[in-house]
């Protein structure tokens, strides 16, 4: 895959907004046919990256090619290759589905002889036929979003942009989603390009990913191979008066955290190596191993944590919904 | 080629959206027939415009007509505010269109609706009010609408373009609404005003609409139908150049 030329390519692409800076040098290569993901909290820079990446926004520095095409200088070639899933919704809800889907065909110039049997197929996939005749008022958020994404499908891009796909969808819904995106993926052959804050669903769909935070790309790997790189399992003991610093001269306890009674290790392969910490811990209440999720990537190359579901509701969390609308 | 399918585009969608909320049509004629029946009657029966040799509801009616496409094309065009709070405004704008077409497929759009308004209360006039029409009146009167459609609907969507929130469309009716129609002459013969009233009159391009239409559906003519064209359509052409320009430039 190295060989190909990517698809989209940025370099020191770069946003300003007056002092702040929503994206940093940001150098990413995206190749044809994946599922390229960039996570991270919002407020991160993703929504401006992609608004860059799709023309709306000119960058204050740097250069992005998109299918081949500067978006400063082409972007209406561009804007042709690309198709568009927005965070909000964007359709009419006064026109049905269908008309929704009509009127973005004129939009992008889809051969008029074609836009029948198009809106047939792209209905069909995302399992909205049968509603294709109802005002949009009546769908669902999941059904809405679905027939977002047929619409941008439409005009056949060779890149899908989706900007935090199943953002407020119940988890019914956005499994639906999910396995939407996949079929478009493998039957379509679109690269996607999509935002998430959702570990699992970075986890589930993306074939590589971007951590960024703070505009600036902190990681890019496969989940697996970005899972791989904290080096082992992660073991949670709790426990009172531990004795650390025996655990930490065990070869294998690659990194050591404490917080109150609780004791966070890194271990390589936990499974053999657990008894023998267990031994030389000291008393311990509970313990739990498990590998490592994206969750913990997240937390180690930014020093904290993104909480999706966020039963505790830590500053954090809180600062990222007050800046939800 | 894509450009005019895309005008299309944009034009069917209001026209789509116009005809799904009958509530709308019918609200946007319920206060011109107010201003006819209570305004109209009330003060018609103390003031007397005899000397125009016609009725003071018939007086305003052309009035109206331009009261009405001021109203709605304004506010029209001061929606885009709204479409910018969602991301409808968005999937528009990342089509493959040039800004310029968005901007006319918006205006062709508002225009449509407003003559729609127009038609209706121009049957309205002739059914109740004895408004005295003839082919060559209504037509008339349509070319007169239209650009003054096109001249306000732009003049809404350059505004829309540039405000950033919906708060200040009080602001808007106050400042911008208000004085247009009242220093119309829409309301009252306008040749007896103070010199320092009548300027703002002569200033004023709503002002040659309202004449223009008194003149094609009832003869009474102040400023002469040529120059009311004249300066209808420098009008229209100036705010649809800015328009352009607005919608050019704006962020979302």
């Amino acid at each position: 895959m190295e060989n190909i030329k990517p698809i989209i390519e940025t370099k020191n692409l770069t946003k300003r907004f007056d002092k702040l800076i929503a994206v940093n040098n940001l150098n990413i290569s995206i190749h044809e046919g994946e599922i390229f993901g960039l996570l991270g909290p919002n407020g991160a820079g993703k929504t401006t990256t992609l608004s860059m990446l799709a023309t709306l926004l000119p960058p204050s520095e740097g250069s992005a090619f998109v299918h081949g095409f500067d978006v400063e200088k082409e972007p209406s070639k561009v804007r042709h290759s690309i198709g568009f899933v927005f965070q909000d919704p964007s359709s009419d809800d006064l026109l049905t589905g269908r008309e929704n889907l009509y009127l973005h065909a004129l939009m992008y110039g889809v051969e008029m002889h074609d836009i029948n049997q198009k809106m047939d197929d792209v209905l069909k996939l995302v399992d909205l036929t049968d509603r294709q005749n109802e005002r949009m008022k009546r769908y669902s958020g999941g059904m809405r979003r679905r027939l977002e994404l047929a619409r941008g499908l439409l005009h056949e891009p060779k890149i899908l942009f989706l900007d935090e796909p199943t953002l407020g969808l119940d988890p019914q819904s956005r499994e639906h989603i999910w396995s939407y995106i996949k079929k478009l993926s493998t039957e379509r052959k679109v690269t996607i390009i999509l935002t998430t804050h959702y570990m699992e669903e970075a986890d589930q769909l993306c074939d590589r990913l971007a951590i960024i935070d703070h505009g600036k790309i902190v990681a890019l790997d496969t989940p697996a191979k970005l899972k791989k790189s904290l080096g082992g399992d992660v073991v949670t003991l709790r426990t009172k008066d531990p004795d650390l610093v025996a655990v930490k001269k065990l070869h294998y306890v690659l990194d050591l955290k404490q917080e109150g009674d609780q004791v966070m290790l890194t271990v390589d392969n936990a499974g053999t190596h657990l008894q023998e910490i267990l031994k030389k811990i000291g008393n311990v209440e509970s313990v739990e191993s498990r590998s490592p999720t994206l969750n913990d990537v997240f937390l180690h190359f930014t020093g904290r944590e993104i909480r999706d579901h966020g039963s505790e509701g830590g500053t954090f969390e809180r600062m990222i919904t007050s800046r939800r609308k | 080629m894509s450009e005019l399918t895309g005008l299309y585009a944009l034009w069917y969608r209001e026209l789509k959206v116009f005809s799904r909320e009958p509530s709308r049509i019918v609200s946007s004629l319920i206060q011109p027939l107010m201003w006819l029946l209570i305004y109209g009657t009330g003060l018609g029966s103390i003031v007397s415009v005899s000397s125009t040799g016609t009725s003071y509801q018939s007086f305003i009616f052309p009035g109206i007509l331009a009261m009405t496409v001021l109203f709605g094309s304004l506010f029209f065009g001061l929606y885009v505010i709204l479409d910018k709070r969602v991301d409808f405004l968005k999937e528009v704008l990342v089509a493959p269109l040039n800004r310029s077409t968005i901007f006319f497929g918006k205006v062709l759009g508002g225009s449509t609706d407003g003559l729609i308004q127009i038609v209706l209360l121009m049957i309205l006039g002739a059914l109740f009010f004895g408004i005295p029409l003839s082919f060559y009146s209504v037509f008339m009167s349509f070319l007169i609408v239209i650009l003054l459609l096109v001249s306000i609907t732009s003049l809404g969507l350059t505004i829309g373009a540039i405000m950033e929130s919906p708060e200040g469309f009080g602001l808007i009716t106050s400042f911008v609404i208000f004085p247009l129609f009242f220093l119309s002459g829409a309301l009252f013969p306008v040749d007896k005003l103070p010199a320092w009233l009548h300027v703002f009159v002569v200033i004023n391009p709503v002002s040659y609409a309202v004449d223009g239409l008194r003149t094609v559906i009832l003869g009474i003519s102040g400023f002469g139908l040529a120059l009311d064209f004249m300066v209808l359509i420098v009008f229209a052409v100036v705010m649809v150049l800015i328009g352009t320009a607005a919608f050019k430039r704006m962020k979302i």
